[in-house]
């Protein structure tokens, strides 16, 4: 079962190729309101400009702090937030201007699985009617129920005879598991996993992940993997895309990211992770904490904790450079005046 | 001379299906200035174990049933509240995973910091201000003057996490427990975090650090206890638990670590799943996961062996006479 695939998605980007999904310039703002009589404003740039795209059968791994916005992204994908500017294409259509009607039938094919596993189930429903409760609604019911919903379980690896049981009986990696059950059940193109195994135990943790990994080659599967473990996503993900207040700040091949990392802000991510069993050195540390995002500054937004901001960085916007499929946000990779 | 020795604790909570024993039969010890890790999954009992050395179980449900914790030759858990209460605080600090929680959301800092100071030191309230402040400062809050008025729900994550390191330090205790301190936080605060334990833990002080991340454990201690469905199945040097980890719970668990990668990659796991700690097995707990198991695993409780220089492993495969690899 645990076969050591190391597979990159070098050769998966023909771009002859439509994408599966294709985000541009994607915001969300929010509007804080505050002092008497709600006078004063402020806008809480959670996503500021965000542009990518996901293939068939490829995982992007999103990669952030908390409060760096990535769950609000997700959010506004699956039409939770609604996204105050920017384009959404998922299967060719416009995601963000759909009538409600074909946005709930489009639900079908964009599935998500949420942190907290219990908390996504419905306690006073049974496992059978959880996962087949879409199903029933999109009638596309194989057999009947229960013949269904046991194919399922069976699928991510639980005990079929589970179907009559209610969601408090089962442990945290069993629940993501149900979750999981869920969102396959609808034979989705897209999953947005968002901070899906960060409550797990680290051995329950490598289950989700290789069952995330085995369902996605048999049903060819792309996935949106949020999370702030750099070192899960690596082991899932294509490709990944590194979030800081709001924007990405880099995006590359998973290989890539973690072995060659080009922005300061990446590498710091990578720094940052304990890994055991390596020699222990004095790591560099990471300054400062992640600002506000009601108040970003007017260059660079990580200016205020890079080691290696110059004088331009403060001043204006980094600039935005795609080469060799990867892309980078930095004054340091171009821009620079001589 | 360990400064801490824990002999046999067990603790059991009552539950509306039964008894459960949340920690069996566990003992460890630490010394002066050491860094200990307990690492264990979720349900292990390690924090369980944690609070039951400052008697801080919640009772009823809980009851330690048996054990002695020994600082120096006082048994903890034989000490009247009184000098209990003197004890927690000024010789055993503890330092909790979710720091909004643990401290009051109606105090301001400075009041709930000079709180603990004037319980445990003489100082006069001016002096026990002045004391915080400069803890508060060494523990890199900036506007520390400003922040000793502010409530914790005004600090973010990290800042809230110092001031509750600054609490724990700022006493000078013997032993700081301090249970999943970064689990709330970002990787980039939890190197921040640590750095500032480890920097702040002068050589005297000890530090049990209560974790399920081996990472952590590599980053921050000198030895580990590892637990597994409330029994310790392996304790050794840091070095050692990962060149050479006995138990097969501690191997499977090693593996399954993810590591920075290339990009899809099946991990390690253990198959199955922790037993309910209403159900264990007879024998030793690990045993159906486990692929070694044999018949004296299935009646018997191993208990811990040494497997040489310290090393410790509750597993039949590590007892002498056994050819094990």
């Amino acid at each position: 079962m645990n076969k050591n695939s190391q597979k990159t998605s070098d050769n998966k980007r023909d771009p002859s190729k439509s994408p599966l999904l294709e985000v541009s310039g994607l915001k969300t703002w929010f509007d804080l309101k505050r002092g008497i009589f709600s006078r004063r404003t402020d806008t809480i740039r959670a996503v500021d400009g965000v542009s990518f795209s996901i293939m068939k059968n490829e995982t992007l791994g999103l990669v952030g702090e908390s409060g760096c916005g990535k769950t609000t992204l997700g959010r506004t994908l699956l039409g939770l937030e609604t996204a105050t500017a920017g384009e959404v294409f998922f299967c060719k259509e416009p995601l963000l201007k759909l009538s409600r009607g074909r946005m709930n039938r489009m639900r079908k094919s964009l599935q998500v699985v949420f942190q907290d596993p219990l908390s996504s189930l419905n306690p006073r429903m049974n496992i059978m009617d959880i996962v087949t409760e879409g199903l029933v609604q999109f009638k596309m019911l194989e057999g009947s129920r229960e013949q269904h919903a046991r194919k399922l379980l069976g699928e991510v690896g639980l005990d079929a005879d589970m179907i009559y049981r209610f969601p408090h009986e089962f442990s945290g990696g069993q629940r993501q598991r149900i979750n999981i059950a869920r969102a396959v059940s609808m034979r989705p193109d897209l999953i947005i996993c968002d901070e899906a195994v960060s409550a797990l135990d680290v051995s329950v943790q490598a289950q989700v992940i290789n069952l995330l990994l085995g369902l996605q080659e048999r049903h060819h599967l792309s996935y949106l993997f949020i999370s702030h473990d750099l070192s899960v996503v690596s082991n899932i993900a294509d490709r990944i895309a590194v979030m800081y207040l709001g924007r990405i700040v880099e995006s590359a091949n998973a290989a890539d990211i973690i072995e060659d990392p080009l922005h300061p802000y990446t590498k710091m991510l990578i720094a940052a992770i304990p890994v055991a069993g390596e020699k222990k050195t004095a790591r560099k540390i990471i300054k400062g904490e992640t600002p506000s995002l009601a108040s970003p500054s007017s260059g660079c937004r990580f200016y205020p904790r890079c080691p290696e901001a110059a004088e331009i960085c403060r001043r204006r916007p980094p600039p935005e450079i795609r080469q060799n499929g990867r892309f980078i946000c930095c004054h340091l990779y171009g821009g620079f005046p001589e | 001379m360990s400064l801490l020795s824990v002999n046999n604790l067990s603790v059991e909570f009552a539950v509306d299906e039964g008894t459960l024993r949340a920690v069996d039969d566990v003992s460890f010890y630490i010394s002066r200035g050491e860094s200990l890790g307990l690492v264990g999954e979720s349900g292990c009992g390690k924090s369980v174990a944690a609070l039951a050395l400052t008697r801080l179980i919640p009772s009823p449900p809980g009851r330690i049933v048996s054990g002695q914790v020994f600082l120096g030759d006082r048994d903890l858990l034989r000490l009247k509240p009184d000098a209990l209460r003197a004890v927690r605080g000024s010789e055993i600090s503890m330092i909790f995973q979710e720091p909004l929680s643990a401290l009051s959301p109606l105090h301001r800092i400075g009041k709930q910091m000079t709180e603990g100071i004037g319980f445990h030191k003489d100082m006069s309230r001016k002096e026990a201000w002045q004391y915080a402040l400069s803890w508060l400062k060494r523990v890199g809050i900036p506007d520390a003057g400003q922040r000793m008025y502010s409530y914790p729900f005004q600090l973010s994550g990290g800042m809230q996490q110092r001031v509750m390191i600054a609490m724990a330090l700022m006493l000078s205790p013997g032993l700081i427990i301090a249970d999943e301190p970064t689990t709330a936080l970002d990787v980039t605060t939890q190197a921040q975090i640590f750095n500032l334990i480890r920097e702040m833990k002068q050589n005297e002080t000890a530090l049990l650090l209560i974790t399920h991340d081996m990472g952590v454990v590599w980053e921050m201690c000198e030895r580990v206890i590892v637990m597994y469905a409330s029994r310790i199945v392996e304790s050794a040097k840091i070095e050692e638990i990962f060149s050479r980890p006995v138990h097969p719970y501690t191997r499977g668990l090693l593996e399954a670590i993810p590591t920075p990668a290339r990009g899809r990659n099946y991990l390690k796991d253990i198959p199955g799943q922790v037993p309910s700690p209403l159900r264990y097995p007879q024998g030793c707990h690990f045993q159906d996961r486990c692929g070694y198991a044999f018949e004296r695993c299935r009646n018997e409780k191993p208990g811990l062996v040494d497997c040489g220089d310290g090393h410790l492993a509750a597993c039949f495969l590590a007892y002498p006479g056994r050819e094990y690899k």
